[in-house]
C-alpha cells in the first residue's frame, strides 16, 4: 500500500507537469490549428532562463520564475510571428516541418550558449514537508506542482469563458473567418494564445527541473512529447481533456515504473494511447466530428 | 462619350449609376463600389462592379445560380481582396484593410450557409460581436477591476436587448448549434448587428423559411432598418421579399451588372428576363 501511495504521489507530480505543458498544446492546436512541437523545447528554455537567474545573478526563486515566464512570453510570440504566421495559408503539413524545425533551433541554440554539459538546476521551493507526508514520498515541488496545475486549470477555464479575450480565442477555434467577420483580429488572437501556451511552459519547465533536476538543451523533448500524447488522450483542443489526459498519464507512467518495469514504462504509457485512440479516436472529451463531405 | 456597358456584343444601357433613393440626396452614401472585379485564375469572377448604397437603403442583389453575389459580398467585407476597383465604406477607402477593420470599419454580414460559433450560447455569440465596442481591457478583464464588471454588465444587458428585438432574449443561455433552423438564422442577424454595422449584408436570409417565416423576415428587415438606421444588402432567390422590400435592386449575371433600378424596372428589364429564362425564340 505505502508503494502504491508513493508511486502515486509521484505520479501525480509529474502528471501535474503533463498536464501543465499538455495545456499550452492544446491551446495552441484548439485556435490555430497546428501542433506545435517547438512547445517542448520552450519549456527547456524556460528552465534554464530560472537557472541563470538563481544561479548567475543569484536572485530569489520567485524573481527566476518571472523572468522564465517573461522571456518565454516574447519568445512564444516571437516564434509565431516569424515561424508560424508567414505560412498561416501554407497546408498543414508545412506548418508541422517547420515546427519540427523550430525545435531543433532551440535545442541548438540552448546548446551553443549553454553547452552540452547538463545543469544541475537547484529546486525552487523547499519548505518542510510534515513528517506523515514524507513517508510517502511527497515533496514541496509535488505539493506546489500540483496546486499550481490546479490554478492555471481553473485560471484558463475561467479566462476562456468569462473575458473578452477568452470569447474571442472560443470564437477562433469554431470558425475563424466568422469570428474575424465579426471584427475580432484573428492574428492578434493567435499571437496572444501563444504567448499563454508560452507562458505556462515555462512555469512547466521550471516545476519539471525542481522535480527532477537535470537540466540539458534535450530536456524539454521527452516531457514534450507525452504532454502532447495526454492533450491527444484527453481529446485535442479541450482544456478540461488535456488536465484530466496530464494528470492519467503521469499515474499510469508511475505504476507502471512500480508494478511492471521502469524501462518499460515508455511503452506501456504509448500502448495506453494506441488502446484510448482505437477505442475513442477523438480522446476522453474531444468531440468526435466525422469529416464533412 | 455616353456610359454605356458592353454585355456579350449587345449594348445593355445602364439605367442609372446610382441607386440612391431619393430621401438619402443630402447624405453621403454609406457604400460606393467603383469598377469592382477579381479573377480566379482565367475566370473574371466578378468584372466591373459598380453600385452605391443610400445611408438607410434596403438593397437587393440577386441573379442566376453561379453569377457572383457571395463573391460581391466576400469582395465588401475583405474576405477576398479585390483584383481591381474601390470600394468606400462612408466615404472611407478600404482598399489594405483587413477583414477584421473593414468589421470596424461598418460593415457587417450573415452566411449563406448558417456559421454561428455553436458551442457558445447564444448570449456569448451575441458578445462576441459585441466584441470590439466594449472597449475593456485583458488586463482589466485579468484583474476584475469595477470597470470590467460594469461593462461586462453593460455588454450583457445590450445582448438582452438585441436579442429582445427577435424575441430571443429567453434563449440567452441556450447553445447557439442546439436552436431551431429559423431561430439560428435571427441569432446570426442579431451577432452581425452587435458590431454595431452602417451596412449590413445578409446572404440569402430566407433559404429554408417557410413563407410565414419569410413574411416575418420581411418585416424584420424594414424594421432592423427604421431601428437603428442602417443600410440593409441582401442576396435574396425569393422574388417576393426581394420585390416587397428593396428599394433598389442590381441584378448580375457572369460577374457583371445587367440591370439596376427599381423593382418595377427590374421586372421588366429585358436583358434580366433574358438571364432568368433564356432567350426567346423568335416564332
Amino acid at each position: 500500500m505505502s508503494v502504491f501511495l508513493q508511486y502515486l504521489a509521484n505520479g501525480l507530480t509529474m502528471g501535474s507537469v503533463y498536464a501543465i505543458i499538455a495545456l499550452g498544446y492544446t491551446m495552441v492546436y484548439g485556435i490555430a490549428k497546428m501542433l506545435n512541437f517547438a512547445h517542448g523545447d520552450v519549456i527547456m528554455i524556460g528552465a534554464y532562463i530560472s537557472f541563470c537567474v538563481t544561479s548567475y545573478l543569484e536572485l530569489p526563486a520567485i524573481v527566476s520564475v518571472l523572468a522564465a515566464v517573461a522571456v518565454c512570453t516574447a519568445l512564444g510570440i516571437l516564434i509565431e510571428g516569424l515561424a508560424y504566421k508567414p505560412l498561416r495559408q501554407a497546408g498543414p503539413l508545412a506548418v508541422l516541418i517547420t515546427a519540427i524545425g523550430v525545435s531543433y533551433f532551440l535545442q541548438n541554440a540552448a546548446q551553443l550558449i549553454w553547452g552540452a554539459t547538463p545543469k544541475n538546476f537547484t529546486s525552487i521551493v523547499s519548505f518542510p514537508v510534515p513528517e506523515g507526508l514524507r513517508a510517502y514520498n511527497v515533496s514541496a515541488v509535488g505539493i506546489v506542482t500540483v496546486v499550481a496545475c490546479l490554478v492555471i486549470m481553473a485560471g484558463l477555464m475561467w479566462f476562456t469563458g468569462r473575458t473578452k479575450m477568452g470569447k474571442a480565442m472560443r470564437a477562433c477555434s469554431e470558425d475563424k473567418a466568422a469570428a474575424q467577420l465579426m471584427g475580432i483580429n484573428v492574428n492578434r488572437t493567435i499571437s496572444m494564445t501563444f504567448a499563454i501556451g508560452s507562458a505556462l511552459a515555462a512555469i512547466a519547465g521550471v516545476l519539471l527541473c525542481s522535480y527532477s533536476p537535470v537540466l540539458q538543451p534535450t530536456t524539454g523533448s521527452m516531457p514534450g512529447i507525452k504532454a502532447f500524447t495526454a492533450a491527444v488522450f484527453g481529446g485535442i483542443g479541450s482544456i478540461p481533456g488535456a488536465f484530466v489526459g496530464g494528470i492519467l498519464l503521469g499515474i499510469i507512467e508511475a505504476m507502471a515504473q512500480a508494478y511492471i518495469s521502469t524501462s518499460l514504462a515508455n511503452s506501456i504509457v504509448f500502448g495506453v494511447l494506441i488502446v484510448v485512440l482505437l477505442v475513442k479516436p477523438a480522446g476522453l472529451f474531444g468531440k468526435y466530428v466525422p469529416e464533412k463531405v | 462619350m455616353p456610359k454605356f456597358e458592353f454585355e456579350r456584343g449587345k449594348m445593355v444601357p445602364v439605367p442609372s449609376h446610382s441607386i440612391v433613393p431619393e430621401r438619402d440626396v443630402n447624405s453621403a452614401p454609406v457604400l460606393e463600389a467603383l469598377h469592382l472585379g477579381i479573377d480566379f485564375g482565367g475566370l473574371k469572377a466578378v468584372d466591373d462592379f459598380n453600385l452605391t448604397i443610400g445611408r438607410t437603403e434596403i438593397a437587393g442583389l440577386i441573379g442566376p445560380n453561379g453569377a457572383g453575389k457571395t463573391t460581391v459580398f466576400n469582395l465588401l467585407t475583405k474576405v477576398y481582396a479585390p483584383t481591381r476597383g474601390t470600394i468606400l465604406l462612408n466615404g472611407h477607402d478600404t482598399s489594405g484593410k483587413t477583414v477584421h477593420q473593414v468589421n470596424r470599419m461598418g460593415i457587417a454580414r450573415t452566411f449563406q450557409n448558417i456559421r454561428l460559433f455553436d458551442t457558445m450560447t447564444v448570449e456569448e455569440n451575441v458578445k462576441v460581436g459585441l466584441h470590439n465596442t466594449k472597449a475593456y481591457s485583458t488586463l482589466s478583464g485579468i484583474l476584475r477591476t469595477p470597470s470590467y464588471w460594469k461593462r461586462e454588465r453593460e455588454a450583457h444587458e445590450r445582448a438582452l436587448e438585441l436579442l429582445s428585438l427577435f424575441d430571443m432574449q429567453d434563449l440567452a443561455n441556450h447553445q447557439a448549434g442546439s436552436l431551431p433552423y429559423g431561430a439560428q438564422r435571427r441569432l446570426e442577424i442579431v451577432r452581425a448587428l452587435a458590431t454595431n454595422p452602417s451596412l449590413l449584408l445578409l446572404d440569402e436570409p430566407a433559404a429554408g423559411m417557410n413563407p410565414s417565416e419569410t413574411a416575418d423576415l420581411m418585416e424584420n428587415i424594414v424594421k432592423i432598418r427604421d431601428t437603428f438606421n442602417i443600410a440593409i444588402m441582401l442576396i435574396e432567390h425569393d422574388m417576393n421579399l426581394v420585390m416587397n422590400i428593396c428599394e433598389g435592386i442590381c441584378v448580375l449575371n457572369f460577374g457583371r451588372v445587367i440591370a439596376k433600378g427599381t423593382a418595377e424596372e427590374i421586372q421588366n428589364n429585358e436583358a434580366v428576363i433574358e438571364a432568368y429564362l433564356g432567350k426567346q425564340k423568335e416564332a
